[in-house]
């Protein structure tokens, strides 16, 4: 049995990339003492991917970051997931993907490939869980939702209204982003990006843009930094808003809803004035901004922060007012600290659990570096919590956006990108649900070879299940929009 | 509660005043529709939204459409939840394989008369997902489509102004 090591050692002396990750490649028994470190808890598993003969890691710990490669043998290489749980959909992705062979996965089920596609290897047939136990009955929903919501299935299990098992089957809207950039030029690659998840555009934009910025060395100009972090807090606080709104739309009380999507359509008209595109896609491209901000539209956006201001004061107001709605949400859906640790839970799902982890704030990228605000987090874990780090966020990016705002330096919002090489770069940008990674690799023509995009999501929706037990049926669709996992993002 | 109240006397209406429907749509319906049976449905039409593999994005413009500005419910344009009470069918997305069956069972249930929507740029050609190995086509690949929307995503007006085109001309 191979020994636990830790970052620091495993790094030891050598130099991080401008990406602030360390390449290594390692051997087949130090990979598996790598996932022994996940599982003991001292290293986080970021991201699991396949890049041509390789499987690689990326690890954070110790407050570095470290993306190690092992080579297969022939597709074969030890499963991480034998050790550490959370990588088990990482692996089935992978194997479904690029027939990888991940040696002891405990779980053999396909899991993008639902045995549909052309060149499909798997059984139509999705076999589910085996559930045995007296007075239990099946509850299967989706694909197709009865809400305006992205197609998923959830299969419950329930005894009387009490949830037993959920169980999650995704992959119906895996569209073939990594195969369609590899290949693809980098303006191509970055359109591609924006539409990962169509929610996340923004965050997604730029963790393409930076992951390519650090392959290439190309320096975005500092106006161009700032109004990324701009936009990038604009779409969250739009997100966090709606959210807020749509959980108490799901405990029955519609007036907060209503002034929620109220305040979310002022955010989305902004800025649309202010960029161009309400959801403000394409803005963030490599090498800086594509729009730059008139004097006047910052004034827009500071009328608007003042409104938000006072919504979510208002909001909050009536939230504490009413019992009946905290009946609903607190000790709803909890998840507990240690699970939300174990799958290194990004966004308000891990903070709502005591998980003091941002990426803006563990590993600080520009502008968020010079910038001042708050961590903040909850220790209950339950729909409540993942609520209240909405509504804290919401001052947070208030703050930061007027901050910005008012030190906005004059000068170019985008340069030239450098002449093209072979490369390699890594981001790891906070969305408004949490953290998504992504890594690009260039060839000696600055064309796309491989691009991996990991969404907060992998690491909530297997929490999702885990909240939902114990909990009555009814209470479902308030944990999930709690957690409001993507899809697309997803299933890629 | 008292203060979303008082809002409401203060501040005075959010709701926008209703557009005119789409003259291209109007033109792209006359044409769908000129042969088909049409049907009195009262100017209402009941909207079963599918996500046949979209990025979410085309969703939140989707889901703003019930917000208090847009509120096409004053139209007679209600979202149901099942396909069973579905006049009219708005589909997203490029159609991926693994959606592919989804789609068509959804098609199926609703009952006739129906409309088909493809709605947003994906839906029409696969967007920046055409030539994927995954996506088996546009709507209108595997299901009759009467009206596109185009955009990415289309903004909350555009779909207004198309769905009230297809009222005039389907309801």
């Amino acid at each position: 049995m191979s020994a636990v090591v830790s970052l620091t050692d495993l790094i030891s002396g050598r130099e991080a990339g401008r990406d602030g990750y360390v390449r290594l490649d390692v051997t087949p028994d130090l990979w598996t003492a790598l996932a022994r470190s996940c599982a003991q808890g001292s290293v986080d598993l970021s991201a699991l991917w396949a890049d041509g003969g390789k499987v690689r890691m990326a690890l954070n710990g110790d407050g570095q970051r470290v993306i190690v490669s092992l080579e297969t043998d022939g597709g074969a290489y030890p499963s991480v997931a034998a050790i550490h749980a959370p990588a088990m959909r990482l692996e089935r992705a992978a194997r479904d993907l690029y027939g990888l062979r991940p040696v002891g996965l405990p779980d053999e089920r396909a899991w993008l490939d639902h045995g549909r596609w052309p060149d499909s290897t798997a059984e139509t047939r999705y076999t589910f869980l085996p559930v045995e136990g007296d007075d239990l009955h099946q509850i299967p929903v989706g694909p197709v939702h009865a809400g305006i919501i992205e197609p998923g299935h959830f299969r419950f299990t329930a005894s009387g209204e009490t949830v037993v098992r959920l169980e999650e089957r995704l992959g119906y809207v895996h569209k073939g982003v990594e195969r369609l950039m590899a290949g693809a030029d980098i303006a191509r690659g970055a359109k591609l990006a924006a539409r990962i998840s169509g929610d996340s555009t923004v965050a997604y934009g730029w963790a393409f843009a930076g992951a390519v910025e650090a392959a290439l060395d190309w320096v975005v100009p500092p106006r161009g930094v700032m109004l990324r972090a701009v936009l990038a807090e604009i779409e969250r606080l739009s997100h966090h808003i709606s959210d807020v709104g749509a959980i108490c739309n799901d405990a029955s009380v519609i007036t907060i809803n209503a002034r929620c999507m109220l305040q979310r359509e002022d955010v989305l008209t902004v800025a649309k004035s202010c960029f161009g595109h309400r959801m403000m896609m394409d803005r963030i491209v490599p090498g800086g901004v594509a729009v730059d901000l008139s004097s006047e539209a910052v004034g827009r956006i500071l009328e608007l922060l003042d409104r938000l201001e006072e919504t979510r004061a208002e909001i909050l107001r009536v939230y504490d007012s009413m019992p009946s709605l905290q009946d609903r949400t607190v000790t709803t859906g909890i998840v507990k600290p240690d699970l939300a640790r174990q799958f290194a839970a990004g966004g308000y799902v891990g903070r709502a659990s005591g998980r003091a982890f941002d990426a803006r704030k563990n590993f600080a990228y520009a502008p968020y570096d010079r910038l001042d605000f708050d961590l903040k987090t909850r220790s209950t874990g339950d729909v409540d919590g993942r609520l209240m780090v909405r509504m804290d966020e919401i001052v947070e990016s208030t703050k930061m956006i007027r901050g910005l705002l008012h030190r906005l330096p004059a000068g170019p919002v985008r340069s030239d990108m450098p002449a093209a090489r072979a490369g390699e770069g890594a981001a790891l940008i906070e969305a408004f649900r949490g953290d998504v990674f992504m890594t690009v690799r260039l060839d000696e023509a600055g064309r796309l070879a491989r691009a991996h995009a990991r969404d907060a999501s992998w690491f909530q929706w297997p929490l999702l299940e885990a909240a939902i037990e114990g909990n009555i049926v009814a209470d479902f669709p308030l944990c999930n929009k709690s957690f409001n996992c993507s899809y697309s993002g997803h299933d890629l | 509660m008292k203060s979303f109240l008082l809002d409401a006397l203060l501040k005075g209406r959010a709701t926008i005043k209703p557009p005119a429907a789409a003259p291209a749509a109007l033109e792209e319906l006359t044409k769908a529709l000129g042969e088909r049976a049409r049907q009195r449905l009262g100017r209402s039409l009941a909207i079963r939204e599918v996500d046949a593999g979209s990025c979410n994005g085309c969703e939140l413009e989707v889901n703003a459409l019930n917000n208090p500005v847009y509120d096409v419910e004053r139209f007679g344009l209600k979202f149901v939840a099942s396909p069973r009470h579905a006049d009219v069918l708005l589909v997203t997305g490029p159609v991926t394989w693994n959606m592919r069956e989804a789609l068509l069972r959804t098609y199926n249930a609703a009952p006739e008369p129906k409309w088909v929507v493809a709605l947003g740029d994906c839906a029409a050609n696969c967007g920046v997902f055409a030539g994927s190995k995954a996506v088996a086509g546009a709507v209108a690949d595997f299901v009759p489509v009467d009206l596109h929307i185009a955009g990415c995503p289309p903004e909350p007006l555009e779909i207004v102004k198309g769905l009230l085109a297809l009222m005039e001309k389907a309801g």
